[in-house]
């Protein structure tokens, strides 16, 4: 059709104003680019944050759990059938922390198709002894690569390496805390005791260091065979499995299934870490919230400036209109002149948007807290570059359509003969 | 002679801010060629009568055919295309776009119709420019170009598309003595030379009198013609 003679008005129009044109469009321009900014910034530190823990925790944790029995004995007993048992003080049954058939399901776990790994643990409570101290100590026994490969647990050790630990026969990875407490650095001797009074020596092969005060003050880590060995255990003793999926929402089934089928207690990553699914999704609801009202702002920006510019082109939309073109002709050409502001200023958008994300990108961010991280977080995510393009052009859209309606409705014998 | 326009029995009301009979029993008709003008005094409707005319009002009663063909009750869209197509309009006040060149002012009827490629337009439009003495103004923005150039150009761009008539409202009303003789003189070529049938609405005496037809109207009625 004649588009083409459309947007050559349109863009007459634009170009003749251009002042006006291009704060119409920086309106959009901002609203776009604070969007970007807003989107990236959020949703990367939305995954830093999840990272933080989702990473580190296992999609489904396996483990014994101790608790009382549901069936106490008189229920067995027939003649009490009838009656209302009350029965006080009930204690859980002594049994052991290992997962007694932890081979079998670990094997099991390896052979299915959605399981990324499967890591056994050992977890055994310790005393750290330094000279006359005594500490409190978590020690876990682990197939550290493996932990590094699924869990990243790599990113964590701030000294020594995870390979150290694998190479050696004796060493702890500590935790800085106990470190700092203890005085001790990469290459001293501690030494444990265990719960049953054992003592062992370990060589500091490296500091681990989660930013969390709690768990840095309390874990180490070894090689799963060192842990047995100071526990006295046999090469079967594993009192925790960790697995880790490829997909995260197989977790949920995946473990009601493992707890029927093995009789264990299994956790799914979602029952662990619901809230922090909640925080993200409210921190996406404020960007998406504040970019919208800045978008809204630039749309009243965008339908005042066309309003106005229909009421200086009243003498203009006449003329067209007495020459042939038609009521939609001229909607259409101001339309098009919303929409055009709209894919400048929201490109520009875009443009300023991923700059600034840039910039973000490479601010130093140092905290102790969070040893891994060096600069800010910001996600790239091509699909918020696209979002982002339709939004400005909806809102010029809406903006521009009430004011070209009204330039479609325009008479042109009322504007001539107002002369 | 073929018939150009015809009215037939128009009546036109306004209904703000009382009911008033404007334009009462209008029929005549105009035929290739004829230079006809409209004389009255203000008020007494003849420019309502020239924008039923136009098809740009078509709040009415009565038919209108142009070239045969009855205009009444068609579409905005259809009506557009007419006033594209086979009217050419010249305004008391010179309604060029400020914002574009000469040459694109008289070239935009024709891109809206789009017939011909843009090198036949613009090749047409200078020619039209030519004709009218203004072709030296071409590429200059056409809020730059005097007053009575910019009626000039604007007869221009009514004739780009090659129009069965032309409509005028006080062409000269704003013209000095000298730019209107020129303007009757191109004019009076057009319909005697081109064919073309035009129609004058004036309150000028002088220019009315050197027309090939007058019509008066009072109070809404053609009282002669």
């Amino acid at each position: 059709m004649d588009y083409r003679v459309i947007l050559g008005i349109s863009t007459t129009h634009l170009i003749s104003r251009l002042k006006q044109s291009i704060t119409a469009s920086l309106g959009v321009t901002f609203g776009i680019a604070a969007f970007i900014i807003l989107v990236s910034f959020m949703t990367g530190l939305n995954g830093m944050l999840d990272g933080l823990i989702l990473n580190r925790t296992p999609h489904i944790h396996l483990y014994n759990q101790i608790t009382p029995s549901e069936e106490q004995p008189v229920d067995l007993y027939d003649s009490f059938e009838e009656s209302f048992n009350v029965v006080h003080s009930v204690k859980p049954k002594r049994s052991q922390s290992r997962i007694h058939n932890a081979l079998p399901i670990i094997n099991y776990l390896e052979g299915k198709k959605e399981v990324k790994g499967v890591v056994p643990q050992l977890l055994a409570q310790v005393f750290y002894i330094s000279g006359s101290i005594e500490l409190n100590g978590l020690v876990h026994g682990v197939d550290i690569m493996e932990e590094d490969r699924l869990f990243n647990l790599g990113d964590y050790i701030v000294e020594g390496s995870a390979e150290d630990l694998a190479r050696s026969e004796n060493g702890i990875i500590l935790g800085a805390g106990v470190a700092r407490k203890m005085s001790v650095q990469l290459g001293d001797i501690i030494q444990i005791t265990t719960v049953s009074g054992d003592i062992f020596s370990l060589k500091i092969v490296g500091l681990y260091e989660s930013g969390l005060a709690d768990i840095d003050d309390v874990q180490s880590y070894t090689n799963l065979k060192n842990a047995q060995k100071i526990m006295g255990k046999s090469a079967d003793y594993i009192t925790d499995i960790n697995v880790k999926l490829y997909d995260i929402n197989d977790a949920v089934p995946l473990s009601k299934q493992l707890n029927k089928q093995f009789d264990i207690a299994a956790v799914d990553i979602n029952s662990a870490n619901a809230r922090f699914e909640t925080g993200s999704s409210i921190r996406n609801l404020i960007t998406y919230a504040v970019s919208f009202t800045l978008l809204i702002v630039a749309g009243f920006g965008i339908y005042n400036i066309l309003n106005m510019l229909i009421y200086e082109k009243m003498n203009d939309i006449a003329i067209l209109k007495a020459t042939g073109f038609s009521g939609l002709d001229v909607k259409m050409i101001f339309l098009a002149e919303a929409l055009i502001i709209g894919v400048v200023g929201g490109v520009v958008g875009l443009i300023i948007g991923y700059l600034v994300s840039v910039l973000i990108d490479h601010t130093p961010f140092e905290t102790e807290a969070l040893p891994t991280i060096k600069t800010f977080p910001v996600n790239f995510q091509a699909s918020y570059y696209v979002i982002g393009i339709f939004f400005a052009l909806i809102t010029t859209f809406f903006a521009g359509y009430l004011p070209a309606s009204r330039a479609e409705n325009i008479d042109p014998v009322e504007i001539i003969r107002g002369q | 002679m073929k018939e150009v326009l015809r009215a037939d029995k128009i009546n036109k009301y306004f209904r703000d801010p009382v009911l008033f009979h404007v334009l009462k029993d209008i029929s005549f008709s105009i035929q290739e060629g004829d230079f006809v003008s409209i004389m009255g005094k203000s008020g007494c409707g003849k420019s309502t009568l020239l924008y039923i005319l136009s098809t740009m009002d078509t709040d009415y009663e009565g038919e209108l055919y142009l070239q045969g063909e009855k205009l009444s009750g068609k579409s905005g869209k259809e009506l557009s295309y007419v006033r594209n197509a086979h009217i050419g309009f010249v305004f008391q006040f010179h309604y060029l776009l400020p914002e574009f060149s000469v040459l694109e002012n008289v070239m935009l009827p024709a891109k809206k119709l789009g017939k011909k490629s843009l090198q036949e337009i613009e090749d047409d439009a200078m020619a039209k420019l030519k004709l009218l003495g203004v072709d030296k103004h071409a590429l200059k923005k056409a809020s730059r170009v005097s007053g009575g150039e910019k009626q000039r150009i604007a007869i221009a761009r009514a004739l780009i598309n090659e129009p069965a008539i032309i409509m005028c409202d006080e062409p000269t009303g704003n013209l000095d003595s000298k730019n209107s003789s020129i303007v009757f003189d191109l004019f009076d070529e057009l319909s005697t030379e081109k064919n073309i049938a035009l129609l004058v609405v004036t309150h000028d005496e002088d220019f009315a009198q050197k027309t090939h037809k007058i019509i008066t109207m009072e109070d809404g009625r053609i009282v002669s013609s």
